[in-house]
C-alpha cells in the first residue's frame, strides 16, 4: 500500500483504531497489555495447529471417531486451547468431497487456523460456493467428477467447521510431523487436497 | 434437549419470512424444505443477541440437508450434490 | 448473499498490519463485555451500502465496535470525535 520510506498519515480508520482503544482503557474497559497479550496469542493460531489434529486422525482411528462425534472435546482432549470453538468435523470420503464457506459474513474456525483468508471472505467466494461449488473448485485447481458428491457448508450459526481430508496413498509409514507438512489450510476449508509432491517424498 | 422439536432424518420445512434486524437464515434458503441431519445443541438466539438482549431461553439448532438440485434451479452439479445449513428452531416447520 | 451472481474468486491473501490485528483483538476481548458477534454483525449490516463495498474487511470491523460502543453508552459520539481529532493532531 506504500511504498518503503514514504511517510503515510493515517487513514480516518486507523485514527479511529487508536482512539477507541485509548477510550476503552482510559474508561477501564480493556489494557494495552491484554491487547497486546490477544495479539500475540492470534499470531500463534496458524493452521499448523489444524494440521496437527488431521494428522492424529489419520493415525488414530479412535482419536479419529471422537474428532467426528465431537470435534471440540475431541480438539481439547488432544490440547489444543480452543475457547469458544464448536467444532464439527467433516470428512471426505472416496465418494464425498466437502467444502466450507460463510454466507453471510466470514465465520471460520479462528481459535484453531488462526485469521481466515482474503478470498474466504469476499463477496465472490461467499456467493458462488454455495450455488456453483463445481466450478469454484475448478478456479482453485480441484477437479472433482459427478460420481463425487460435493457437500457444502455453510456455517449460518454457532458450529464452525474444518474438513478431514483423506489421506492420500503414498503416505505410508510416516510420522505425524510429515503427514501434518501436507494438510494445508486450503485443504481444511475444502478448496485442496493434499498432496504428495516430490518434495516430500 | 427437553424441548427439541424436531429428531434426525425428519424433513422440515423453512419458513419464509423477511423480518427487519440480524437474521441467520440465509434469504437463499427460505420456503425450502431440506432433512435434519444432525441436532447441534441449543444456543440463544442471535437475532436477540444482536440487539443487545440475552436471547435466552436457548433455542434448538439443527444443521439441515438440502438437495443442491433443490436449491437451484439451474444447479448444474451431480444430483446428490448437499448444502447443509444451521438453521434454528423457530425457522423450520414439519415438512 | 449466498446465491448471488459474482466474479472469478480472486485469491488474494495480505499480510494483515498491526492496527488490523488489534481491531481482532479488541473484537475478542470485548467479548468479555457482552458485545457478540451477532451484535458486531448488526452493525457490519447496517453500514450502508456504498460504503460496505468500499471498507476493507477491517475498516468495517473498527466501525462496528465503535457503533457498539456508542449505542451502549460506553463512549459518546463527541468524545469519539474529539478523540480522532486529538489523535490526528499528534502528527
Amino acid at each position: 500500500m506504500s511504498e518503503p520510506g514514504k511517510y503515510q498519515p493515517y487513514s480516518y480508520f486507523q485514527l479511529m483504531e487508536i482512539s477507541l482503544r485509548e477510550l476503552l482503557v482510559e474508561k477501564g474497559m480493556l489494557t494495552e497489555d491484554a491487547i497486546r497479550a490477544e495479539v500475540q496469542a492470534m499470531r500463534g493460531r496458524t493452521p499448523e495447529r489444524g494440521a496437527k489434529v488431521v494428522a492424529r486422525a489419520w493415525v488414530d482411528p479412535a482419536f479419529k471417531k471422537s474428532l467426528l462425534e465431537n470435534g471440540t472435546k475431541a480438539v481439547e482432549d488432544f490440547g489444543l486451547e480452543i475457547p469458544g470453538l464448536k467444532l464439527v468435523v467433516v470428512e471426505n470420503t472416496a465418494d464425498v468431497h466437502n467444502v466450507i464457506v460463510c454466507t453471510l459474513c466470514s465465520c471460520y474456525p479462528r481459535m484453531l487456523l488462526g485469521i481466515p483468508p482474503d478470498w474466504y471472505k469476499s463477496r465472490n467466494y461467499r456467493s458462488r460456493m454455495v450455488r456453483e461449488p463445481r466450478a469454484v473448485l475448478g478456479e482453485f485447481g480441484l477437479s472433482l467428477d459427478d460420481k463425487t458428491t460435493i457437500r457444502v457448508h455453510d456455517s449460518t450459526a454457532d458450529m464452525r467447521y474444518i474438513v478431514l481430508p483423506r489421506r492420500p496413498a503414498g503416505t505410508e509409514g510416516w510420522s505425524e510431523e510429515k503427514l501434518a507438512s501436507i494438510v494445508s489450510r486450503d485443504c481444511m476449508i475444502g478448496v485442496a487436497v493434499p498432496a504428495v509432491s516430490p518434495n516430500t517424498r | 434437549m427437553a424441548d427439541a422439536k424436531f429428531k434426525i432424518g425428519d424433513r422440515v420445512k423453512v419458513r419464509k419470512a423477511y423480518p427487519l434486524g440480524h437474521i441467520r437464515t440465509p434469504y437463499y434458503i427460505r420456503g425450502l424444505s431440506g432433512t435434519i441431519e444432525r441436532i447441534c445443541g441449543a444456543f440463544p438466539n442471535p437475532e436477540e443477541l444482536a440487539q443487545m438482549r440475552d436471547g435466552l431461553p436457548p433455542v434448538p439448532l439443527y444443521r439441515v440437508r438440502f438437495l443442491q438440485k433443490d436449491v437451484w434451479p439451474d444447479y448444474s452439479g451431480a444430483a446428490n450434490d448437499t448444502i447443509d445449513i444451521e438453521i434454528f428452531q423457530h425457522w423450520l416447520d414439519a415438512a | 448473499m449466498g446465491g448471488l451472481p459474482a466474479g472469478r474468486v480472486e485469491r488474494t491473501e495480505h499480510d494483515y498490519a498491526e492496527w488490523e490485528r488489534r481491531v481482532d483483538a479488541m473484537a475478542v476481548l470485548l467479548m468479555g463485555h457482552k458485545i457478540t458477534v451477532d451484535e458486531r454483525r448488526r452493525h457490519i449490516e447496517q453500514i450502508p451500502p456504498a460504503d460496505y463495498d468500499r471498507l476493507s474487511y477491517y475498516e468495517k470491523w473498527i466501525v462496528s465496535l465503535g457503533q457498539a460502543l456508542i449505542q451502549r453508552g460506553v463512549i459518546t459520539s463527541d468524545e469519539l470525535g474529539r478523540k480522532i481529532e486529538e489523535v490526528r493532531g499528534r502528527g
